[in-house]
């Protein structure tokens, strides 16, 4: 670059030059923002599309049977998905009776355990890597684990495909809740006499759980909205489960299988289908972002 | 013996016991790294019999074929790389764009705040969700613009030979890219969506790093004269750039991983073509679309594939959360 001494003599000569390169450097100045803020804009339009799509579509078929009855057959019209309903409750809760202990005690453990342990080491490590599994893997294990040992699809295998998934989430916004309460706190605690699991359950937890459960309805959201974990360890089934080890359907899948079909009715259950998991997973979300903001 | 020693007693006896909470922490936490272990072992178990017949092969070869038990996955792995580096070339513009709209003061802050809104809204929406409006949305608009663009790039202009014989031409490069026939499930149409769900990954990252950046420097560009986009250009975003590099890796590794959309949009071929418009398949699709009803030796390949896309994903991610972990001890140093 030029030392600015040299452009000091030249700077107040007022040159025909000088004001053209002005007006350049203005008018790029404007396109270059009008191209970022159209560009921003821009992604609203998929959105729109998707929600206006998903109202559109799903709206009509929205009724109270479609969350007490069976899926149609295959060209049959009627019927619901409650069977489905069922099943995506079921198992993110299995997959989050799994994995919010083990979530939750591992970060405890990195916290205020051992921070700087090479177990906290590698769980951080590990915590990351998981995020960064497809979630397909995450099926693929409890396809070996679960199906493959038993014998048969179940809700079983599609908890613990969804608790794997889960896990991370769960226990990096527990490390993030955590780290979050004071360490005065906690020396306060100490002060009075406290031992360390009382401070950890009477001061440090209470403190915590509201930013935790953020952590649990983000996994929450996470676990309703996937497919691919469910595919071959839940399978998917007409009928209302009666079991937890037999195959299971869920909301998501339901979808895949129904948006394949060429029958127009079954399209338009995919898609409210669709409607109620989003309405479903954006209120996860939401109840997560709430449950956070009170803390703060 | 008194009260008060029996009570010092049990107090003792409560800080000299065992501690029983972290012991079951400790146990929790190295569960959570046997998982990752566990997975990988399972894995590479259930591969074993399949890289055992099939060795190197099995990554060169372009057979997929069930019912002789000829496997390889060549195709599935280019179309991977492909599909996620094609949505990578439409969501860095954008996301890169919503990042700098993001952190900069364009347009009055509950403007900002509902584009960002919407960007999260993006991120939460399901993968079957946007694999189903792909079907109804995309594909259609896809075979459109692949009709319009196989008209367009095809016998673009005609020459005259010497001898007197008419020759037609198409533009070179296009040509090849956007061949004949134009299919809805095709390479573009996952590209595309896949590009819509990496949008918020890259735009998050980004503009953390991006509002990282100190604002003294932002500062001593406007005194020197800077207009805003030669601050952001020269300034800014180098200041900013391993950070949206980091973001770019891992949604990269996001893209790779990605399963349900792509299953459903990209036609799962295992036919290896350079015309986007033609259907393709990847690693992902190809397990969601045969796992169920595999058994024998096609179980296995599933499974070697399956090791294959946890190598190339947890390589790409490493990558990506080291350049990111680089950049946020340089940035710290700035201040």
């Amino acid at each position: 670059m030029d030392p600015i001494a040299s452009h000091a003599p030249d700077f107040f000569r007022d040159e025909k030059g000088e004001s053209a390169k002005l007006m350049g450097r203005s008018l790029r100045n404007r396109a270059l923002s009008t191209l970022c803020v159209a560009l921003s804009l821009l992604t609203l339009i998929p959105l729109l599309s998707i929600i206006v799509l998903l109202l559109q579509k799903g709206l009509p078929l929205l009724s109270w049977r479609i969350f007490t009855e069976l899926p149609p057959a295959a060209g049959m019209v009627g019927g619901g998905f409650g069977n489905a309903i069922r099943g995506t409750l079921v198992m993110v809760g299995l997959g989050l009776a799994m994995s919010a202990p083990i979530g939750m005690l591992s970060a405890i453990y990195i916290i205020e355990y051992g921070p700087v342990t090479r177990l906290a080491q590698s769980v951080r490590i590990v915590a990351k890597l998981l995020t960064g599994i497809p979630s397909i893997i995450c099926g693929v294990f409890a396809f070996a684990i679960v199906v493959a040992t038993t014998g048969g699809f179940s809700a079983w295998a599609g908890g613990v495909a969804l608790a794997v998934l889960m896990l991370p989430t769960i226990l990096l916004t527990s490390e993030q809740a955590l780290l979050g309460v004071q360490t005065a706190y906690r020396e306060a605690s100490y002060g009075l006499g406290a031992t360390k699991f009382q401070t950890i359950v009477r001061v440090v937890l209470p403190d915590a759980l509201p930013a935790m459960m953020t952590g649990v309805m983000l996994a929450v959201a996470r676990g309703a909205g996937e497919t691919a974990p469910l595919l071959f360890t839940a399978l998917f089934s007409q009928f209302w489960a009666k079991s937890l080890s037999e195959p299971t359907a869920s909301l998501s899948v339901l979808i895949y299988n129904f948006s394949t079909y060429p029958y127009p009715h079954q399209t338009q259950m995919a898609w409210t289908a669709s409607l109620v998991l989003v309405a479903f997973v954006t209120l996860a979300n939401v109840t997560a972002q709430l449950v956070f903001s009170k803390r703060s | 013996m008194s009260q008060q020693d029996s009570d010092s007693q049990a107090i003792a006896d409560l800080r000299l016991g065992p501690d029983y909470f972290h012991i079951l922490c400790w146990v929790a936490a190295a569960a959570a790294v046997a998982t990752l272990g566990w997975i990988i072992f399972e894995i590479l178990s259930g591969a074993w019999p399949a890289m055992h017949k099939f060795g190197f092969g099995f990554l060169t070869s372009s057979a997929w074929v069930p019912n002789r038990e000829n496997f390889g996955v060549f195709p599935f792995i280019i179309g991977t790389i492909a599909s996620s580096a094609i949505a990578i070339l439409f969501a860095f513009p954008l996301g890169l764009a919503i990042a700098i709209f993001l952190s900069e003061n364009f347009l009055p802050l509950p403007v900002r705040e509902a584009v960002r809104f919407v960007v999260e809204m993006l991120a939460a929406i399901p993968s079957v969700v946007y694999g189903l409006w792909g079907i109804f949305v995309v594909i259609p608009l896809i075979k459109i613009f692949g009709t319009w663009a196989v008209a367009t790039f095809h016998n673009t202009w005609t020459t005259v030979g010497p001898d007197g014989l008419e020759t037609t031409h198409g533009i070179p490069v296009l040509e090849t890219l956007f061949a004949p026939p134009a299919y809805g499930n095709s390479m573009l149409t996952a590209s595309v969506v896949l590009a819509l769900m990496i949008l918020p990954t890259i735009t998050a990252i980004s503009r953390n790093s991006l509002t990282a950046v100190p604002k003294t420097l932002r500062e001593g560009a406007y005194a020197l004269g800077a207009t805003r986009w030669e601050a952001i250009l020269g300034v800014i975003l180098p200041t900013a750039a391993p950070g949206v590099v980091a973001a770019t890796i891992l949604a990269l590794g996001r893209a790779m991983g990605e399963t349900m959309a792509v299953a459903m949009l990209i036609g799962n071929s295992s036919r290896l073509s350079w015309s986007l418009l033609s259907p393709g398949g990847t690693l992902a699709g190809l397990l969601a679309n045969q796992f169920g009803e595999a058994d024998g030796m096609q179980v296995h390949s599933l499974m070697f594939a399956a090791l294959i896309l946890v190598v190339i994903t947890l390589f790409v991610n490493l990558i990506g959360e080291a350049v990111l972990r680089h950049t946020q001890n340089q940035t710290a140093g700035i201040r």
